[in-house]
């Protein structure tokens, strides 16, 4: 389904006054998810930027239970909350687990995994800031090739780890990923995820003001040029079937992709590449983008019944 | 870090019933965020064409929406980031410098 | 754990804990308990597990041993500080490296300062006794602390012995359904609040006072909750340490877990050729029994204290505790690491050694038992 802005709740499930920087997409993208999942709704969060962007006690800005868990643990406490909830005969409660890239592609992966392989019921979003952003940014797995960042001083040489193609190969229920400059579609995949049973899985890119090195008010606009480019790619993946979105969906041609070079001039943390970088860089997105066509082409083998 | 009163709030919380540190769900859970700006978003009602977009995308819930789809934005909160002005489609967002 | 009705087992494999957490996977498996086994792929992500179903209303349980206590150890602190009812089987092992899946207390001791009960358990009836009054500790309202109690590797974990458990009738009569009410933390989406975001400098202590205030709560309440034990079951129930024969005893050994047996045959035997000795049995080492502890040692000459464990740069654990109790000396002994026996004539050497040494009036130095050359 398509959603509009005004298929959104006007309910506030995540209050002002709250820690996160100015211009940060990330309690953006948690504001419209709680929109979308409603108030019946337990979340657990790993040490990340959204840890400290609830404030100080007495306070909190949530307005759904919120556990926060160590910072590899996720997964696992998002299994623990929808057991018990099972065993207690709860029905009809969303059970979130909303962690950074850090606790996702790094420290938390081994949960993340042993959770995606018992296939646990819930819905697991990385809101992805591409570096240890809540310490001061330094380097993760989900780390760009080429920005920089405190232990990437002179720009990371590795490439991103592919998280939601990880999370693919453990063949769970749904993988989508998401962009925070579109929340509407992101919102459409929390509502289509919200409907399914086991480990639903949400990758969003999240653009981050200070530690990508931008003015706040360009959030928005970096991250609707990350997919412009190309550089972020706007897919789900159910059943074996890759499907893209947004506009992403017209982007299979190369020409319809403007140059990565206008994602990455946005950028303070691409201030160390040089002209043979952006090339390298330009070809490893074609790359990903002849995968990607291929791989939408696929029709999966039919189940045998 | 915490005001004078919150703090009393604090402690009056820590002797009654809670056996550990619950938080509890209010705005200013960091404080009177608005005291960041160094920069403020003044709204046009008369360029504004109730869209929402600028209420989608403020990442603060600063902008609030009326049933009309009026929408206003919230001064203690607000932080000043300028997504708003940057989003509006009709201009009808300005940033200005916070005085 | 099937008559304590666990809800949520969340449990990662360890030699030699692998017998309970198959044991109740089949239990589940059989439907001869209602529970959820959550076959997590750590033990930092069992009790991650175990504490989030708890916070969620479910009774929850996991094992471990060594490593994997240590893995956990992260989660472990976490239970404590939040004040999570969960309960823990530990299997006492022995730390690598080298490799050793011998018994050692070492593991368990090195988490006694985050905020959990710890027992320790003689034999495989006092290990269900235990297991089931762990709850009822645990979750008493003026305890809301986990609860871990220790069981030694191989001679407790891997022996056969006649375990008597209780009536499903009996236990549910004494261990009630867990009441979500009395939970320090429980999420609840009709009344929503947040569990662990940041509290500052000017809040930290009142809160861990509150901690440290369930801890010494739990003190009397394992005295209760024993009595209690043993009104249901028929059978006598240690509370926080046995005393045995200590009445007029000149010399006592303090000593934990499995080797307790050998120590009594070991007073016996001292008895029978005219020494007076007796044996304190420590079945609870967090919260430390020290005023239990007083009045059974505070008149003995001699106190041998038995350490299975060691805290490299001090000393043993237990006699460190044990001392800062008496505000004396004792007599300190390191015995059985790596899962090495000690045997009654073991005990009784370091009882007439620490007997002479009190005699002579010198302070005795801390002596590794029977120590041999290394080639």
């Amino acid at each position: 389904m398509v959603l509009t802005i005004k298929d959104l709740s006007p309910e506030e499930y995540f209050l002002p006054g709250n820690a996160a920087c100015s211009g940060c997409s990330a309690v953006m993208s948690l504001r419209v998810a709680l929109k979308v999942l409603g108030p019946r709704t337990i979340v657990t969060i790993p040490a990340c930027c959204s840890s400290v962007i609830q404030g100080y006690y007495p306070k909190s800005p949530a307005r759904v239970p919120f556990i926060n868990t160590a910072f590899a643990a996720t997964a696992a406490s998002a299994s623990g909350i929808r057991a018990a909830l099972e065993i207690k005969g709860k029905e009809g409660i969303n059970v979130l687990g909303w962690a950074g890239d850090g606790g996702t592609a790094d420290i938390g992966i081994q949960a993340l995994s042993g959770a995606a392989e018992r296939n646990e019921d819930f819905i697991y979003v990385c809101y992805d800031n591409e570096a240890y952003m809540n310490t001061g940014t330094q380097g993760s797995g989900a780390t760009p090739r080429g920005a920089v960042t405190t232990t990437t001083v002179t720009g990371k040489k590795e490439r991103k780890k592919n998280i939601p193609e990880i999370m693919i190969a453990h063949d769970i229920p749904y993988v989508a990923t998401a962009c925070a400059a579109y929340p509407l579609d992101f919102a459409e995949k929390l509502k289509k995820a919200m409907d399914l049973k086991g480990l639903r899985y949400i990758h969003l890119i999240s653009p981050c003001p200070p530690g990508w090195r931008f003015p706040a008010e360009k959030t928005v606009e970096v991250g609707k040029m990350a997919v412009a480019t190309g550089a972020w790619i706007l897919y789900e993946w159910q059943e074996g079937r890759y499907a893209l979105t947004g506009l992403s969906r017209g982007m299979l041609k190369k020409a319809n992709r403007k140059p990565i070079m206008e994602y990455l001039k946005l950028q303070g943390r691409f201030g160390k590449l040089t002209a043979a970088d952006v090339n390298d860089l330009q070809a490893d997105l074609d790359a990903a983008w002849d995968k990607m066509s291929r791989k939408v082409g696929e029709v999966p083998p039919s189940p045998d019944k | 870090m915490q005001a004078t009163s919150e703090r009393e709030e604090g402690v009056g919380k820590a002797k009654a019933k809670q056996k550990v540190a619950l938080s509890s769900p209010s705005e200013g859970a960091s404080g009177l965020t608005g005291m960041w700006r160094i920069k403020k978003p003044l709204m046009d009602q008369g360029k504004c064409n109730k869209c929402l977009i600028c209420w989608l995308y403020c990442p603060e819930a600063a902008i609030t929406r009326d049933k009309e789809n009026r929408v206003s934005i919230n001064y203690e909160f607000c932080k000043g980031c300028g997504i708003c002005g940057e989003v509006c489609p009709s201009k009808a967002i300005v940033i200005v410098k916070e005085v | 754990m099937r008559s304590a009705r666990a809800e949520i087992v969340a449990a990662y494999p360890i030699t030699p804990q692998t017998q309970i957490i198959e044991k109740l996977a089949e239990f589940i498996a059989k439907g001869e308990m209602r529970a959820r086994y959550i076959r997590v792929e750590s033990e930092h992500s069992a009790m991650a597990a175990c504490i989030s179903a708890e916070a969620c209303g479910a009774r929850s349980f996991t094992a471990t041993s060594s490593h994997g206590l240590l893995y956990m150890s992260e989660l472990i602190f976490w239970a404590g500080m939040g004040r999570f009812p969960v309960t823990m089987a530990v299997v006492n092992r022995a730390l690598a490296p080298p490799w050793s899946i011998w018994n050692e207390h070492t593991d368990i001791l090195t988490q006694r300062d985050a905020g959990w009960v710890i027992m320790m358990c003689e034999n495989a009836q006092e290990a269900y006794d235990t297991a089931v009054q762990a709850f009822k500790i645990a979750e008493d309202e003026r305890v809301t602390q986990p609860v871990m109690y220790g069981l030694d590797a191989f001679t407790l974990s891997h022996t056969a012995e006649n375990v008597d458990p209780l009536d499903q009738r009996d236990v549910d009569g004494f261990l009630p359904p867990l009441d979500p009410s009395k939970l320090a933390v429980y999420m609840d989406t009709d009344h929503p609040i947040t569990f662990g975001n940041l509290l500052g400098p000017d809040m930290m202590m009142e809160f861990r006072h509150k901690v440290m205030e369930g801890m010494s709560a739990a003190t009397g309440v394992i005295e209760e909750v024993a009595r209690d034990y043993a009104n249901v079951s028929g059978r006598p129930q240690t509370g926080l340490l046995e005393d045995y024969r200590c009445n007029d005893a000149e010399v006592a050994v303090v000593s934990i877990g499995a080797s307790s047996g050998d120590a009594k045959d070991a007073v016996d035997q001292l008895r029978d050729e005219g020494v007076r000795a007796g044996m304190v049995k420590l079945r609870v080492i967090r919260p430390f029994p020290a005023e239990r502890l007083r009045e059974k040692l505070g008149t003995i000459k001699a106190v041998a204290v038995v350490d299975r464990d060691y805290s490299y740069g001090f000393g043993g654990i237990l006699a460190g505790d044990t001392m800062a109790t008496l505000k004396r000396g004792v007599a300190r002994y390191i015995a059985g690491l790596g899962g090495r026996d000690i045997s009654v004539a073991d005990f009784r050497g370091m009882m007439m050694d620490s007997l002479k040494a009190s005699e002579e009036g010198n302070e005795p130095p801390e002596v590794w038992w029977n120590l041999k050359e290394v080639p």
